[in-house]
């Protein structure tokens, strides 16, 4: 039965942000304070003299616990309070209120190369950062060439590391991380580093670490990554704990949050750019029947509707129109753009409504957002990101009835496969 | 998987178990002082010869100085012998509280990324200042040859005034390491607190210059007790060592001490936060 290895209780974190701390914490003030002291008696409490101080709480009354083995990810908005939750789990800094109780021994990776020191050598700086990691000199030295082999750096062990590239210096900081063994693992977005082949390679061990058992307590911005480790997940926004639950769901739930005007009607949008001659009313998804639809699956037809009215003429020539998809963190996937693939421009009518028919839809199940915007002879007209959102499901796009796993990208590309017998 | 004990955090209770988590952290201690070691001459010339020339460079100056121009007292020793009895350890003490006074700060990176018992940064400017001592004994013994000075019985009591010495140096470096975090004021308080101390300490001259009546006063400062008492261990002779004085180094020793590993304690919960 897995037992309860973190355990958290009504933890919180305050800060006191001071105003005049610039001016105000230097050592002759506190020596001041230190000679007035004992005459504080005689001022009242509320005097003039009293600083101006702000209270900030960083996070507030979380409560959570973790069971052996499970691999939690952390995700929220930055400053949500996610580094913190993670500085306090890992003893950096104390709680103002409640207790964390765990067992095991904690290593936290809050950062590649924590005390990496450029002048010492590769070889002295896997045994020194190991060591601040928390592992045992006996215990290095046996993984010594393990840690060496996954960072592909043997022939500059004795160069200094300030003398290493980037890219060789991270692999040397992951390759020391990757081969801790904790009983719990704190790890801050620190898979955000190096090439893609190398972060591919992160993942693939940190995935090993879950596998073997381990906690792993993830902070992550890369939702594909949450999805794929981690079997829960936890929201953190504004210092407290707001979603606990399978990782698609929460992941859901925090966009829906960050991006809160999607689902907002786009006639009631205000922050939007452009001329306005032009003005976007409307956007819907249809399916191939020319219905509204909430959701759509991979490999189906499906059109974009845009509805719009027009100000102050009878009609719009020289029009273009782009809708923008994006991946769920706000990457560009790509654009439809009128003047690329539509002969001519368009001319837009009062009364009418855009469509943009996407046929055999590439993409692999998951949420996506697209922006619009409109030029009518380049001069922008109206710009609306993120207007609309698309949900997509899984569907037949080979006609196999299996689609790969979405790690590997988001896109579905049509293609063939065959063994031929080379000419000669 | 272990059989692993349970930890418990919550506010106001990082003070339990710290001397168990001082001894789980050792191999670190010791990782991070033999880091400081490797990296305190690289990419110099002279390197680890550092260690012996800068004492060797002071202890002109001072015999100069003092014995040459000021025309002190040596009580029948070389007077280059009695400075550097008098300076290796000022210099032990020196290095020592500069170092760990400016440990916390410039290890910032690792105290805001991971935890461990603070205590060890500074003590780790500890074993720099020791290790630069080892080194420069060999000075002198070299000017004990040079000088054909026999040392009485009593060198072997030396160790227990470094003991002493260390006690003071530890004391002193918590003080500024922790207030150095806080304040920044302190990383010019310090040097100058060194560069005045050793004209303040017996260094460049023996203590019995100072009138009897200041005496006791004098010795609060843990250094005099320690360059006394390696001045009656090494060269003996005249250089008696008076008990009171070394009793009152002793207090002020130990004073420093332990209020600096309490001020270091309260203050090390909001390193992290402050640095």
């Amino acid at each position: 039965m897995p037992d309860t290895v973190i355990d958290v209780a009504h933890l919180g974190k305050q800060y006191v942000i001071d105003h005049q701390r610039a001016k105000g914490d230097d050592l002759r003030h506190a020596i001041e304070a230190a000679v007035r002291a004992p005459f504080r008696w005689l001022r009242s409490p509320r005097g003039p003299a009293r600083r101006q101080k702000e209270e900030f709480w960083a996070l507030r009354d979380v409560s959570f616990s973790v069971k052996q083995g499970e691999a939690v990810g952390i995700i929220g908005r930055n400053g949500a309070g996610k580094s913190t939750l993670l500085k306090l789990l890992s003893r950096i800094t104390e709680p103002t209120t409640g207790r964390i109780r765990y067992r095991g021994r904690v290593a936290s990776l809050l950062e590649v190369g924590t005390g990496f020191h450029p002048e010492l050598t590769g070889r002295e700086n896997i045994f020194l950062n190991a060591a601040i990691l928390g592992m045992r000199r006996s215990d290095i030295a046996r993984r010594f060439d393990e840690i060496v082999a996954f960072s592909e750096v043997e022939r500059f062990l004795d160069t200094p590391v300030k003398r290493y590239s980037s890219g060789m210096y991270v692999r040397l900081a992951f390759g020391v991380a990757a081969h801790l063994e904790p009983d719990i693992l704190l790890v801050d977005e620190v898979l955000a580093v190096g090439d893609a082949a190398f972060q591919k390679k992160c993942l693939g061990k940190m995935g090993t670490v879950v596998q073997e058992g381990r906690t792993v307590l993830f902070v992550s911005h890369n939702m594909a990554a949450i999805t794929a480790l981690c079997s829960r997940a936890l929201l953190i926004e504004g210092g407290r704990l707001e979603e606990s639950g399978a990782p698609p769901s929460v992941i859901e739930e925090y966009l829906s949050r960050t991006r809160v005007h999607i689902g907002m009607p786009v006639s009631e949008r205000e922050d939007r750019k452009g001329d306005g001659r032009l003005r976007f009313t409307n956007v819907s998804v249809l399916n191939n029947r020319m219905e509204v639809v909430d959701t759509v699956t991979s490999g189906q037809d499906i059109s974009i509707a845009l509805d719009y009215d027009i100000r102050d003429c009878e009609a719009l020539h020289n029009a273009v129109v782009q809708i923008k998809f994006s991946g769920i963190l706000g990457q560009p996937l790509f654009a439809c753009l009128s003047r690329a693939s539509h002969d001519g421009v368009l001319v837009l009518v009062p009364g009418a409504r855009i469509q943009c028919t996407i046929p055999r839809l590439p993409l692999l199940p998951g949420i996506y957002t697209y922006s619009i915007w409109c030029t009518v002879s380049d001069t922008l007209e109206d710009l609306v990101l993120e207007a609309g959102k698309l949900s997509v499901v899984e569907g037949d796009y080979f006609g196999t009835g299996k689609l790969p796993p979405h790690q590997v990208g988001d896109f579905l590309v049509a293609h063939t496969w065959s063994v031929e017998r080379k000419a000669l | 998987m272990t059989a692993s004990e349970e930890t418990v955090i919550a506010a106001g209770r990082g003070g339990q178990r710290y001397l168990q988590d001082l001894w789980r952290y050792r191999e670190l201690f010791l990782f991070l002082a033999w880091r400081d070691l490797l990296v305190r001459y690289k990419q110099t010339v002279v390197g680890i010869g550092w260690s012996v020339i800068r004492p060797c460079l002071t202890m002109l100056i001072l015999t100069v100085v003092f014995g040459r121009f000021g025309s002190m007292p040596s009580g029948g020793v070389p007077y280059p012998l009695l400075v550097l009895c008098g300076l290796l350890p000022w210099q032990f003490f020196a290095t020592a509280l500069s170092d760990s006074g400016n440990s916390l700060v410039s290890n910032s990176g690792l105290i805001s990324k991971v935890y461990f018992p603070r205590l060890i940064i500074p003590a780790g400017g500890l074993i720099t200042g020791l290790v630069d001592f080892l080194i420069s004994l060999a000075l002198l013994v070299a000017l004990m040859i040079w000088y054909h000075w026999v040392p009485p019985a009593t060198i072997a009591l030396t160790p227990l005034f470094v003991l002493l010495a260390m006690a003071a140096s530890f004391g002193a470096g918590a003080w500024a390491a922790a207030l150095t975090v806080r304040y920044r004021d302190f990383r010019v308080i310090v040097p100058f607190v060194v560069q005045f101390g050793l004209y303040l300490s017996p260094v460049g001259f023996v203590s019995s210059v100072v009138p009897e009546r200041y005496r006791l006063l004098y010795s609060l400062n843990p250094m005099v007790g320690v360059i006394d008492g390696f001045r009656w261990c090494i060269l003996g002779g005249q250089h008696t060592l008076a008990w009171q004085s070394l009793v009152f180094s002793l207090v002020g020793a130990l004073c420093l001490l332990l209020t600096g590993v309490w001020y270091f304690r309260g203050a090390e919960r909001t390193f992290a936060d402050v640095i």
